[in-house]
């Protein structure tokens, strides 16, 4: 049988590239001038361009949270969103969390409780626990375990994961 | 993904000119699908026209005692708005059932209506799928197809066989809530019944919705009636979160001295839009709630379903699922 | 100096890990550096006829497109291309014909300026292929099995043992009898990273290669054999990993593809896997099962019978140890076990979390609980009926094996002696409740390794071996175990793993880490240590002069005299000696296979969990899990914990939620994404707990440890599956339990 099952080609793209374009991207208070064609996304702004690797591509697809980073306080999967199209935000990464001296509280509680294997999602679940806490919807621990649901960790962490953001937000164990 | 060009107007008229002067561009909000699609190559716009910064994106009340949704308020920001939950709950729950946090930061209402369907086929550019390659075969029919549909299926000529569902949460309760979606495009404004809004694959698979080239949705409005007192939005799926919906059921009662007054039923999960049929709706007005059997409304509602293997548990679990919806909103049942 | 052994020490590498700092494969950069982007088989059997790579050439940034048809000529042998996980047969080699073994093999690597000009001019690659017809059901082709053939894995995996007594005639004799059918699906390993490899072409033609892998020298090993390149030439490092689960046990086809592109470009190339290619390689394999008990009314089990078939590739016998634990858990005289292959036009399976352990023993498990329900017996009570110190196919008793206590303190812990036996005995409106247990059990095993100690002339001990750290705390213990072993602060410790210049460790998989690694951290301290004192003997006014090595110990940075602790000399000091150099040691660590012959070595478990089902939906949620470890010496409780647990995880998403679906019309994997590939979110995950008993064990290693990357996931599924027996009174048989099989 002769078959012809290609990746999908169209006749209407001819093979050219897309114009790159000067991008102003502000990343943990510091503003980068990028010049980026449109087809990149901000996950690989950060990492590919900017070297900012600590935000982490675990699906690309916006499956897994690995790629979490906070947009004006709000948390977004990276991965999903052009670069070119968070011109005018403010993007804080995993990077940007710790406080000049020292870690940010969420990142100590993680260290504390264990709340990680590989390390691979962990900048992902601390951005989006901030953003979580910037929320301010969850009040109990299955509002944490739902809201938090966002953010795979293959490791099987998500009871240390629960117990480092309880203990910041001062949520009681078993509320 | 395609190489594409990109413009990022200011003004809607900007934007609807836009794509009427470039074919094959796309207008771009949240982004949460269009780009997955862009990476699996299934979708590839020439270029894309990003609507973020028009105005679209207030939530404010209508004349009409209704509350108009605007396209580029975020599903996040529409679930927590405190008139969306005051008035119109059953909403809240359905977009919070969606998702995650955040992809609800990201998606925007106007993009949550242009959803594309989870279907394996439609997503693996390597298999046939009528809605995305029309005319190469459907590969659910006689395939894995445990998360299709049920009812309203397209599965007779081969050319334009699809058993796709429709994904959307949030949808669903739109469906209920009989919101009205409104749209502004090279001919002008105009709006859209929601239940017109999409359609059945029917000849023509590879059409999820009946808008027209070129037209922008700038708000969804919902009516006065929010059925704020008895409601529910049912969700099962394969684990707690994150995942779609295998079957899904919103319900909106109005309910007057223990007697039905109104009622509003919407599946999701089980067809190719979200599932209503008014008719059936219509048989629960004026019974008594402690004393209605529920389940031949399930039964009418599911009539003519039809299973292909994988998903034929869906039209039991369906069933099931709309005689606790009913009970729940009804408070017969905890809300949970 | 209180030990750090045994002590929750947080990990040493986690500052690193929450924020950011710590480096993954894909993380490192290279002036020039080239992406590579794959592009894979439609198809799951035939040959490629052409490939049109034309117009992807054509685009700007485009450097150059590998297929099969202009790959350079590599090694010839299947020995070249055998890795240390690999087994019998002939390894696959990816570009290396137009032939098309299964869906989704690479068969095309466009390398490009960046990331958007590969991937974009992947879509410009169009494939004609000459389709043939594919096998890639296993319950279709049941009726090929066959046994798989040895090779050197079989060394680790022991085949089946043979039959003892008469199983026939003893199962037909027993009055209480239970049998059961149990398949599974096909599961993917899906860690979070995404298999990568960052091959840097350095100046001299050498390559520094950081690659995502349980192991940097076979990587090197892999690499050095396939390039016809010198080992000293081929440096692989891998510092983090992303999880692994099994698969970064072999070296897979990106570090080939990278590595081709490198030396035939003779620049840095980068290619990483998309989350849809991370379903082109291994996989744990699908089984079907069946199994037979057959007991006395008393619940003494007499007949044992586990029979699996497992799938396998066409070009190589990938096979676990599915059958033989009956015979490691129950003193039953009368067993058979078989376990046979099915070769299919897909991929060699790979070890995942526990391979074979928790494919067999859950199947095991529930017949067990099926035949305590028939029996009308607790089922604790009938493992206790039938609880062996010695593993019946080896005929050798355990080195230590605390199980017993595992199910006291378990039981006590989730209140089990309050259970109703009767199914469907507790329920709150629509929801029933239910209690289940299941032992779990793995082999504790220990290798050869080698570690070099150093400390330096600032006083810091500096440890290294070529192991790795998948999340497993590797990076920790080992600097709690050095600390322990010189007396050091562990401020003052640094274990470096994961670079193939270390000295050689096995790849990290089996649970052996901690006992392997360990061992050889400690000898090469020792050793060091002992160098350290002739140092401090030969000193001026030294006041070991006299003392022999058996006389000091080391304690706060300093040698001292046991019976004077006021004759001390610090290490800092010692190595000022040496001339403003570091004073080290490299050294060997063996098991003691002497001693060890003697013993079965294995870590026990048992599982208790608590599911509520709606009884409508067939929705089954975890509310509650305890699991008991005799784990042998607990290093460090804290990383202990976080194993277990994400065994528990791994073992109710397995239970739950976990099957790659394949399209036998296209022999290819539909749910190949995270959205649709169902591993357990935050949300499945509520109230676990894990106990570790005490448990001291002087056979297994010198340490006393046995690992614990395994043993929480092979009791869980049938915990799990016992519940919703529990709650339901429907016995599922095929994981995993969605909910239509409850409906």
């Amino acid at each position: 049988m002769q078959t012809t099952l290609s990746p999908e080609t169209r006749a209407d793209l001819a093979p050219s590239l897309p114009q790159k374009q000067a991008i102003k991207l502000t990343i943990n208070g510091t503003v980068h001038h990028l010049e980026l064609a449109p087809w990149t996304t901000l996950l690989d702004a950060l990492r590919e361009y900017l070297h900012l690797t600590g935000t982490k591509k675990g699906c690309d697809h916006g499956q897994c949270g690995a790629c979490t980073v906070l947009v004006d306080g709000k948390r977004i999967n990276s991965c999903l969103t052009l670069a070119v199209m968070k011109e005018d935000s403010d993007i804080t990464t995993i990077e940007g969390l710790a406080a000049e001296n020292g870690l940010h509280p969420l990142q100590t509680a993680f260290v504390e409780h264990d709340a990680y294997q590989c390390g691979y999602c962990t900048p992902g679940q601390i951005c989006s626990a901030v953003g979580l806490m910037n929320e301010g919807q969850a009040k109990t621990i299955d509002d944490i375990r739902e809201l938090m649901s966002g953010n795979l960790c293959r490791c099987g962490a998500y009871p240390h994961i629960v117990d480092a953001i309880r203990e910041v937000m001062h949520i009681e164990p078993k509320s | 993904m395609n190489s594409f060009s990109y413009a990022r107007p200011s003004d809607i008229g900007t934007a609807v000119d836009e794509l009427a002067t470039h074919e094959g561009a796309k207008f771009i909000a949240g982004g949460t699908n269009l780009l997955d699609l862009m990476k699996e190559n299934v979708e590839h716009p020439n270029r894309l026209v990003d609507i973020n910064r028009l105005a679209l994106s207030t939530i404010e009340d209508t004349e009409e005692g209704g509350l108009r949704l605007g396209a580029l308020a975020t599903n996040a920001d529409t679930a927590y708005h405190s008139a969306v939950q005051s008035r119109y709950p059953l909403l809240s729950q359905a977009i919070l059932a969606g998702a995650s946090a955040q992809l609800r930061n990201m998606a925007t209402n106007g993009g949550n209506l242009f959803q594309r369907t989870r279907c394996y086929y439609f997503y693996d550019t390597q298999t046939p799928c009528n809605k995305r390659e029309p005319g190469s075969g459907c590969g659910a029919l006689n395939g894995f197809n445990r998360i299709h549909a049920i009812l309203g299926t397209s599965d007779q000529n081969p050319e334009t066989a699809c058993i796709a569902t429709h994904p959307s949460d949030m949808c669903v309760a739109l469906a209920a809530l009989d919101a009205v979606v409104r749209v502004t495009g090279p001919m002008g404004e105009r709006t859209i019944r929601f239940a017109d809004f999409h359609r059945l694959p029917g000849h023509e698979p590879w059409l999820d919705t009946t808008i027209q080239p070129g037209e922008l949705v700038t708000a969804i409005d919902l009516p006065a009636k929010g059925f704020p007192e008895y409601f529910t939005y049912i969700k099962l799926r394969d684990r707690q979160s994150y995942a779609f919906a295998l079957v899904s059921v919103a319900v909106g009662l109005e309910i007057d001295n223990n007697r039905i007054t109104d009622a509003r039923i919407a599946l999701g999960g089980v067809a190719h839009k979200p599932w209503r049929k008014p008719e059936v709706e219509a048989r629960l007005v004026g019974q008594s709630i402690s004393e209605t059997d529920f389940a031949p409304i399930a039964e009418a509602l599911l009539e003519g379903a039809k299973g292909y293997g994988h998903n034929t548990f869906k039209i039991e679990l369906a069933k099931r699922a709309i005689v606790r919806a009913l009970q729940r909103a009804a408070k017969l049942e905890p809300q949970v | 100096m209180t030990p750090y052994i045994g002590k929750s020490i947080s990990r040493v590498d986690g500052v690193a890990k929450v924020t950011g700092k710590a480096k993954y494969a894909a993380e490192y950069f290279a002036p020039d550096m080239l992406y590579g982007w794959v592009i894979s088989s439609a198809i799951a059997k035939g040959k490629i006829t052409r490939i049109h790579t034309e117009a992807a050439l054509q685009l700007p940034g485009v450097v150059q497109v590998f297929t099969h048809e202009n790959r350079p000529s590599l090694a010839w042998f299947d020995v070249n291309y055998k890795d240390q996980d690999a087994p019998p047969g002939s390894p696959f080699r990816p570009l290396r014909d137009a032939t098309i073994l299964y869906s989704g093999q690479p068969i095309t690597l466009v390398v490009a300026e960046t990331l958007e000009v590969a991937r974009f001019a992947a879509t410009l690659v169009q494939v004609d292929y000459e389709e043939d017809d594919h096998e890639t059901a296993l319950e279709h082709n049941l009726h090929r099995a066959r046994e798989p053939k040895s090779g050197v894995a079989s060394l680790l995996k022991s085949p089946p043992p043979k039959p003892r007594g008469d199983f026939e005639k003893a199962f037909e004799a027993a009055p209480f009898q239970t049998t059961g059918q149990h398949i599974h699906s096909v599961e993917h390993h899906n860690p979070m990273e995404m298999f990568a490899s960052t091959v840097v072409y350095e100046k001299d033609g050498k390559l520094t290669i950081y690659d995502k892998t349980q192991g940097a020298p076979n990587s090197q090993m892999y690499v050095s054999q396939v390039f016809n390149m010198p080992f000293s030439d081929v440096r692989v490092i891998s510092p983090y990993v992303g999880g692994a689960f099994g698969s970064g046990l072999r070296p897979q086809y990106q570090l080939f593809l990278a590595v081709l592109a490198a030396r035939e470009l003779k620049r840095s190339v980068r290619v990483s896997l998309t989350r849809q290619q991370m379903f082109t390689f291994g996989h744990r394999p699908a089984t079907v099962q069946n199994v037979s008990l057959g007991a006395t009314a008393d619940g003494t089990i007499d007949a044992i019978r586990h029979d699996a078939i497992g799938e396998t590739s066409r070009f190589e016998d990938y096979f676990e140890i599915v059958v033989n634990w009956a015979g490691m858990l129950y003193p039953a005289p009368h067993v058979k076990f078989t376990y046979n292959l099915v070769p299919l036009d897909t991929f060699t399976p790979l070890d995942m979390r526990a391979p074979g352990g928790v494919t067999g023993v859950p199947a095991l498990e529930m017949e067990v609980d099926e035949l305590a329900h028939k029996l009308g017996m607790d089922p604790i009570e009938l493992r206790l009926k039938n609880y062996t110190e010695r593993d019946m196919n080896e005929d050798l008793p355990y080195s230590s094996k605390e199980l017993r206590e595992c199910f006291r303190q378990g039981a006590e812990r989730f209140g089990w002696a309050s259970r109703n036996p009767e199914p469907r005995s507790m329920r709150n409106g629509h929801t029933l409740v239910g209690w289940g247990m299941a032992t779990g059990i793995w082999d504790a095993t220990q290798g050869p390794a080698r570690a070099e100690a150093v400390l330096t002339v600032n006083g810091k001990l500096r440890v290294t071996s070529a192991t790795a750290d998948i999340g497993t705390g590797t990076y920790t213990i080992m600097t709690q175990i050095a600390a322990d072993t010189l007396g050091m602060p562990i401020e003052d410790v640094i274990f470096r793993l994961g670079d193939s210049n270390m000295p050689l460790a096995p790849i990290e998989g089996g649970s052996w880490t901690a006992a392997t690694v360990g061992s050889a951290v400690k000898v090469a301290c020792e050793a060091l240590g002992k160098k350290l004192f002739k140092m401090a003997q030969k000193m001026k006014d030294s006041p070991f002069a006299d003392a022999k090595w058996e006389d000091v110990w080391f304690s706060d940075a300093h040698i001292l005299l046991k019976t004077n602790p006021y004759a001390a000399v610090s290490l800092l000091e010692i190595v000022g000696q040496n001339g403003g150099r570091a004073v080290s040691e490299t050294a060997t660590s063996l098991p003691n296979m002497l001693e060890q012959r003697k013993y079965a070595r294995a870590v026990h478990s048992a599982a208790f969990v608590e599911v509520e089902v709606d009884e409508d939906f067939g929705t089954v949620r975890v509310t509650r899990a305890v699991t008991a470890v005799a784990g042998g010496r607990i290093l460090n409780p804290k990383t202990a914990r976080s194993q277990i647990i994400g065994g528990m995880v791994w073992g109710i998403s397995k239970a739950l939620e976990e099957e790659s679906v394949m399209d036998h019309q296209f022999g290819r994997f539909m749910n190949h994404n995270l959205a649709e590939y169902h591993v357990a979110v935050n949300a499945d995950i509520q109230d676990l707990d894990v106990i570790f008993v005490d448990e001291t064990d002087t056979i297994v290693n010198p340490l006393g440890v046995k690992g614990l990357g395994e043993i929480g996931i092979v009791g869980m599924p049938a915990a799990v599956a016992n519940a919703v027996f529990h709650a339901t009174g429907k016995r599922i048989r095929s994981l995993p339990i969605t909910l239509d099989k409850l409906l």
